[in-house]
């Protein structure tokens, strides 16, 4: 039963996306019939499955919107807003219980009685109106007028029949059922009509009047909704509708078995493995390819052909399963839009645009928030209302146009409105009014640069916050989860025209292309997403077209200046390793790399050549090392390095010139990501003239006590502080264990509390001095003591205090190491 | 529960260790090792341990004892965590000990510095003393903690 429900499970949300997607469609196109008919089956196939499942409430709610939904395919009703709302509604609601079925196995305590008297009302208030015909027939029977109406309501009823009718039979019967239903779906012609026939002999199928069939069909019809309303089956209803019912169950059993044999589900953690093998093979055939040049055995070089052949088949096809087309995703979005424009007043049309670009399932994941954010900012902010945009001159329905194709081992992913685009001044003014930038900066500010603030933590121009858009979190989140899987975010804009969003992301993230370096006699793999080109300077002096400016190394690359790196001094390498020494010194090989829409060269000592590689995670002890994205194994089996280029650059200040003018530095990830090793110190004095530091983020706040306070407990300094024991620890004591006055406390005390889950301890110290923001440079690795390092802030030498360990030191009971270690980690 | 644990030891600079051997996922000798540029000192690099890259902590430094002499190669002993496995590097492997847990003491107040927090404990064996280290602690770098957190 519970493989079954999570059939059913599974089924019901994909149809339930579908549905949404057609009832959207249906909105803008009232006449479509083909859609009608496909939104008609899925609520059925819903209510037929949960009525089999004994899912009264899920079925309750599928049978009244399918009450709305006959008498719209009849024509009695014509679908408007109100009715495509509360169908959408229904959807919602069927999604909710269907997570409540998931997670509880029941269908919860939830009331929807509102939602289906709703439907009844816009079903029947009109029905009652327009037809009354049709409601004194079926007097009190409520889910008679669909059935009774035509010969094609009673054909759309088989699928559930079998199922009701085959009960005894067990499990098997089921697929046969929901695939029927699928089926249906996909040829409507075909499946249909047989199922007609079969019941009804005497109407022609698809052409017959209403009024005909509709007498003839309620003395089978009607049974066969009590059949599958009530999960057991009376004796009187389930007769006569059996012969009829097991017939098309027959007929359509070969169509539905092959769709089902075209198809299976894997768990996704099945392909995760069989990727990683596969990265595994190419690493092994990576090796083998190496030896190939060593040997001459022309058995061996052929057979390591064809092992190089099949494995790049292999990985191909390994990381086909993977993919998914990029219109899964977009699936929902026209609800999504339909839902924002009609809650803000605006009409707007979505134009999709290479549906079947596909993409790796762990990069949909990932792009799927921001998209839905960009694709609402768009709604939101971009699109203007249809009076406004007449008054531009343009025409009323606004036009949010997606596309996404592949373009050189990569997906380009385009979201265009053509609505009134960013205004630059007006960002300016607001990040200057939010204090994220200081005036003078702005106005020094470029088009590209300032277009970069939407995407700084805590910018919003929106006037007033909604439940849409305006809170201030939302760009700077799109583009820190784009960039975490490899991609980019670039954004063009022309004010009254539209806006533009590019997003590039790499097609997969486990194999990638990469181009292999050598600097310092150490080899190391960069991206080749990140790549713009390799530039190789010769002659006897080839140094001497590196200019400098003021000391930072430029190369003029076709007349625009070019920022150098040397990756010996990013990475505090040594120089060239001996063998390359003569021919290092006459040639300059650059590696030009983007990032951030930030072009700069790479100095390398030699450029070795591409390989496909597998991205391994570093482990946690280097996770703060920002120049590396992860390492990789090479063909002769050693680890090569896989340089962060982001970070990299980052580093060296090429991009983050934006990041470097904020000063809500702590407000978001991405500000942090982009400081690298930027911290929040306080400063303070402890014991003779010893400056410490500790980061701000392991303060939880700042006391003064009079030595009144101290009361002692077992020997030990305590004070009261809100309504707890507060232990106090004096760090001259722990540092400077012999220093006399240990016990002698100052009159005035500055502690720093230390909160951890609900506990703290108060560091006694001597003077707080400051608060700074600096780049962490440790000088002096000296460990122990109580003291990890020696830094220079201020022109003063300070010692960065390891608050864990003093704490440990002084209350062993306190954080176990467990807690402690992971918050320093 | 029985009272007697299994310990793996090994030497380094002349002291005696030992890591709970359930801990242990493997002893190797020494591996070609990849340097990391600019990260802490005590990675001593990666290794390519079959497919799986394992950041290799250099123990002595990790501990602040002296430097190891420069003909002396390390071996690896492969500890798991809670971040996967990691490599410690160490002079000289040992035995594998099963011991009483009745001899086992808390580290002295008298020892100071980097080893008492990675010291959970010391077992009075008849000929010296072994001590016991904290695995998850030694793999956790100090000044982790000065970088942002991943």
């Amino acid at each position: 039963m519970d493989e079954l429900c999570k059939e059913f499970l599974i089924e019901s949300h994909e149809n339930l996306d579908r549905l949404e997607r057609d009832l959207v469609a249906l909105e803008s196109d009232p006449g479509d019939k083909m859609t009608l008919d496909s939104i008609f089956r899925t609520i059925h196939t819903l209510k037929g499955s949960s009525g089999f499942l004994a899912f009264s409430k899920l079925e309750g709610i599928a049978h009244a919107g399918e009450n709305l939904l006959s008498n719209i395919r009849d024509g009695v009703l014509c679908i408007n807003r109100d009715i495509a709302g509360a169908l959408l509604n229904t959807s919602d609601a069927v999604r909710q219980i269907l997570g409540e079925i998931e997670s509880s196995g029941s269908c919860g305590g939830r009331d929807y009685s509102a939602l289906i008297r709703r439907l009844d009302e816009l079903n029947g208030g009109e029905l009652n109106g327009g037809e009354l015909n049709g409601g004194e027939l079926n007097g009190g029977e409520p889910e008679a007028p669909h059935s009774g109406v035509s010969g094609e309501p009673v054909s759309e009823q088989a699928p559930p029949a079998p199922v009701s009718c085959a009960a005894p039979q067990g499990v098997e019967v089921i697929p046969v059922a929901i695939l029927q239903g699928s089926e249906a779906m996909t040829a409507p012609e075909s499946g249909a009509q047989p199922e007609a026939e079969a019941e009804a002999p005497s109407a022609s199928a698809s052409g017959a009047p209403a009024e005909p069939a509709a007498q003839q069909t309620p003395g089978i019809s009607i049974p066969m909704d009590n059949t599958h309303a009530t999960p057991t089956p009376t004796e009187s209803g389930s007769n006569p509708v059996a012969p009829p019912a097991a017939a098309p169950a027959e007929g359509n059993e070969p169509r539905g078995s092959a769709a089902s044999d075209s198809s299976i589900r894997v768990d996704v953690s099945l392909l995760d493995k069989l990727v990683n093998l596969v990265g595994e093979l190419v690493l092994a055939r990576n090796q083998i390819l190496q030896f190939t040049s060593q040997h001459a055995d022309t058995a061996f070089l052929g057979t390591a052909q064809r092992l190089n052949l099949i494995t790049t088949e292999l990985q191909g096809s390994a990381m086909k399963t993977r993919m998914q087309p990029i219109g899964n995703l977009w699936s929902k979005l026209p609800r999504i839009v339909r839902d924002l424009a009609s809650g803000c007043g605006k009409a707007v049309r979505l134009e999709m645009e290479g549906k079947d670009t596909e993409l790796d399932k762990t990069i949909i994941e990932a792009i799927k928030d921001p998209l839905t954010h960009i694709v609402r900012n768009s709604v939101d902010h971009g699109i203007e209302t249809p009076e406004v945009r007449v008054k531009r001159g343009k025409p009323r329905e606004g036009c949010l146009k997606m596309r996404a194709y592949h373009e050189g081992g990569q997906v380009n992913i385009e979201i265009a409105d053509d609505g009134g685009g960013i205004d630059l001044a007006r960002i300016k003014e607001k990040a200057v009014q939010k204090g994220l930038i200081k005036p003078e900066y702005a106005a020094a500010m470029g088009e590209h640069e300032a277009l970069q603030l939407i995407f700084m933590p805590g910018f919003s121009t929106a006037e007033k916050i909604t439940n849409v858009s305006g809170r201030g979190v939302g760009m700077d989140v799109v583009k820190t989860n784009i960039e975490k899987i490899g991609g980019t975010v670039d954004l063009q804009s022309q004010l009254g025209r539209g806006t533009v969003l590019k997003i590039k992301i790499p097609l997969t993230l486990a194999i990638i292309p990469a181009l292999v370096v050598t600097s310092g006699g150490e080899r190391f793999a960069i991206p080749q997403v990140s790549l713009l080109e390799l530039v190789r300077l010769e002659g006897t002096d080839p140094g001497q077209q590196i200019e400098h400016i003021h000391g930072a190394p430029v190369y003029r690359l076709r007349g625009k200046l070019l920022p150098l790196l040397y990756l010996n001094a990013e990475l505090k390498l040594g120089p060239p390793a001996s063998g390359a020494g003569g021919s290092a010194h006459n040639e300059v090989n650059i590696v030009v790399l983007q990032t951030d829409g930030h072009p700069f060269g790479l100095v390398l000592d030699e450029i070795n050549d591409t390989q496909e590689i597998v991205v391994k995670p570093l482990g946690k002890q280097l996770k703060g090392v920002a120049c590396f994205a992860g390492a990789t194994i090479m063909g002769d089996g050693r680890v090569a390095l896989i340089l962060d280029v982001l970070g990299l650059a980052q580093q060296a200040r090429i991009v983050g010139e934006v990041h470097e003018r904020t000063n809500l530095m702590e407000s978001g990830q991405e500000a942090r990501r982009a400081e690298g090793q930027r911290q929040t110190l306080l400063l303070f004095t402890s014991g003779p003239g010893t400056k410490m530091a500790i980061p701000l983020s392991m303060v939880a706040r700042l006391e003064e006590f009079p030595r009144s306070s101290v009361e002692y407990s077992g020997g030990n300094p305590v004070v009261r502080y809100r309504g707890q024991i507060l232990p106090l620890v004096q760090v001259s004591d722990h540092l400077h264990p012999r220093g006399g006055s240990a016990d002698e406390l100052p009159d005035s005390m500055q502690v720093v509390v230390y909160s951890e889950k609900g506990r703290s301890v108060g560091l006694v110290v001597g003077r707080i001095d400051d608060i700074v923001n600096e780049v962490i440079e440790v000088k002096r690795h000296a460990f122990g003591n109580g003291i990890l390092g020696s830094v220079v802030i201020q022109d003063c030498v300070t010692d960065l205090l390891d608050v864990l360990a003093l704490i440990r030191a002084a209350d062993p009971t306190f954080a176990t190491s467990k807690s402690a270690s992971t918050e320093a980690a | 529960m029985n009272p007697n644990r299994q310990f793996a030891t090994f030497v380094l600079h002349g002291l005696f260790f030992g890591v709970d051997v359930l801990k242990v996922q493997e002893v190797i000798r020494y591996q070609e090792m990849t340097r990391v540029p600019i990260a802490p000192p005590m990675v001593e690099g990666l290794i390519n341990l079959r497919g799986q890259i394992i950041t290799a902590i250099d123990l002595r430094r990790r501990l602040g004892l002296p430097e190891r002499e420069p003909d002396q190669l390390p071996l690896n002993v492969v500890v798991r965590t809670d971040d996967g496995a990691v490599s410690l590097l160490v002079d000289e492997i040992g035995d594998v000990v099963e011991i009483d847990s009745e001899s086992f003491e808390r580290v002295p107040e008298t020892v100071t510095g980097m080893a008492r927090d990675l010291i959970l404990g010391v077992y009075k064996l008849p000929l010296r003393l072994l001590l016991i280290l904290d695995t998850e602690r030694t793999a956790c770098l100090p000044g982790a903690y000065l970088r942002p957190c991943a």
